[in-house]
């Protein structure tokens, strides 16, 4: 394993991108670093900017308003980058499948790492969708491409 | 061959970086201990940079050349105050007169090669955060040099580190008199918007301008602005160690003395609310002008 990909999945920092959501997968985002979870501990850092950013967390259901918004900031993030769907919207369109504002899930979209389901997901699942796909990187040196891992 | 050395290597760039970097993990430690979180490795900092260093750079459209030579500036120009600074400990008798005003006009060049940075990147939070350093700097920069001038009229108008520090092994700190404690008050408050520490952050505030004058930068650059502030936070601390406190400078007190004033840092940054950028103004050019402002007489009465 190479020093850089060990410094990559030892710092992640993450942009939280909310498509449409309903502020439940948000609120449960904001508690992943709260005292009782505590992501800092293993590097993970919300930040401001998507130029900052290692990790797309993408919420809610993609629209037509918001699919072109995801897309550019996806192309504004620096590479290597993953992209997590956080969220039984962002999987699968959840209770929205059938509306005629929602024309396609995100994974059409952009390629995405990681499906943590859930509606909302526990931090705990976050956790433990996070640790999966950084042993899934480091397994192979190239990031995966639209092979997602589903726990 | 030993300028390199000691600009590159031991008081300079590597030293400084490494010292930097752990206060910073330091600083992150014991704000998680305060909100009750556990907080990072030691390591985590240096991981950090590593990890900016492997990844794309991205170059705003339509930005101009001195959004890449920026962050260099920054760097340059305060590894050379470490450098400085570190030798007048070590060696007192090699300075020069004046090197004293070289330390605080390049100290202020990190805070130029933020807007430089900010304002090439043709990003409007950018601009907004660009238009806040300037004012802080405006805010800051009369209090923090009328405290220095205080502390040169002390020490019988030496405008050289080295002979501020033989004044004061000889006749006592800084800090043991009135005007000295006055002026030491005001320069903490003044190093503190200088490093860009809570309560005088509003040109990098994360949840309002999303990282501000930094918004733009991304890879290599970002990691020399995450180092130069490091360094920035090694470099402050020892200035005013040496301007204040410079009784004994011996390694186990040098490095008490440093803790202590990143304690204070530390905790001055945790307990208190970010000021927004007219209120930051309004309160660096009443209270800590003043208290300078007093010093510097009571300074020359002798006190």
């Amino acid at each position: 394993m190479n020093l850089k990909l060990k410094a990559l999945t030892k710092s992640i920092w993450v942009f939280h991108v909310s498509a449409a959501s309903c502020n439940n997968c948000d609120i449960e985002i904001l508690d992943c670093i709260t005292p009782r979870f505590d992501v800092e501990r293993f590097g993970i850092q919300l930040v401001g900017s998507v130029r900052h950013a290692d990790a797309l967390l993408i919420t809610g259901i993609i629209n037509r308003k918001s699919a072109p918004r995801v897309r550019k900031i996806y192309e504004q993030a620096p590479k290597p980058c993953v992209v997590i769907a956080v969220g039984q919207c962002a999987l699968s369109q959840h209770m929205f499948r059938f509306g005629y504002n929602a024309p396609e899930p995100l994974d059409k979209i952009l390629p995405v790492d990681l499906y943590i389901p859930g509606c909302p997901p526990k931090p705990e699942a976050m956790i433990d969708g996070i640790v999966k796909l950084v042993n899934k990187v480091r397994g192979n040196p190239a990031l995966p491409k639209r092979t997602g891992v589903i726990i | 061959m030993k300028i390199f050395f000691d600009y590159l290597i031991f008081p300079g760039f590597l030293f400084s970086a490494v010292v930097g970097l752990l206060a910073g993990w330091v600083d992150r430690k014991v704000t998680a201990r305060i909100q009750w979180r556990v907080g990072p490795p030691w390591h985590q900092n240096f991981t950090d940079i590593l990890k900016l260093l492997g990844k794309e750079t991205i170059v705003p459209e339509g930005a101009k050349f001195t959004f890449l030579f920026s962050p260099y500036l920054g760097l340059l120009s305060v590894v050379l105050v470490a450098a400085l600074l570190g030798e007048g400990i070590i060696f007192p008798l090699q300075g020069f007169v004046g090197d004293l005003i070289v330390v605080l006009y390049l100290l202020t060049i990190p805070a130029i090669a933020l807007i430089m940075g900010g304002s090439s990147s043709r990003n409007p939070l950018a601009s907004v955060g660009v238009s806040r350093e300037m004012k802080l700097v405006l805010a800051y920069e009369l209090p923090f040099l009328l405290s220095v001038t205080a502390v040169v009229i002390k020490s019988a108008g030496a405008i050289q580190i080295s002979q501020i520090l033989t004044h004061q092994m000889s006749a006592g700190s800084n800090i043991a008199s009135i005007s000295g404690t006055l002026a030491f008050l005001t320069a903490l408050l003044c190093m503190q918007a200088k490093l860009g520490f809570v309560p005088f952050d509003a040109s990098e505030a994360e949840q309002e301008i999303m990282g501000g004058v930094l918004i733009e930068y991304s890879g290599l650059p970002l990691a020399i602005f995450k180092l130069t502030k490091a360094i920035m936070l090694y470099t402050m601390p020892l200035f005013l160690i040496i301007l204040f406190l410079a009784k004994d400078l011996s390694p186990l007190f040098l490095i008490g003395k440093y803790i202590g004033l990143l304690v204070i840092i530390i905790l001055l940054k945790n307990t208190n609310p970010r000021l927004r950028i007219d209120q930051a103004l309004r309160f660096f050019w009443r209270i800590p002008t003043l208290s300078a402002i007093i010093a510097i007489i009571l300074a020359l009465f002798g006190l």
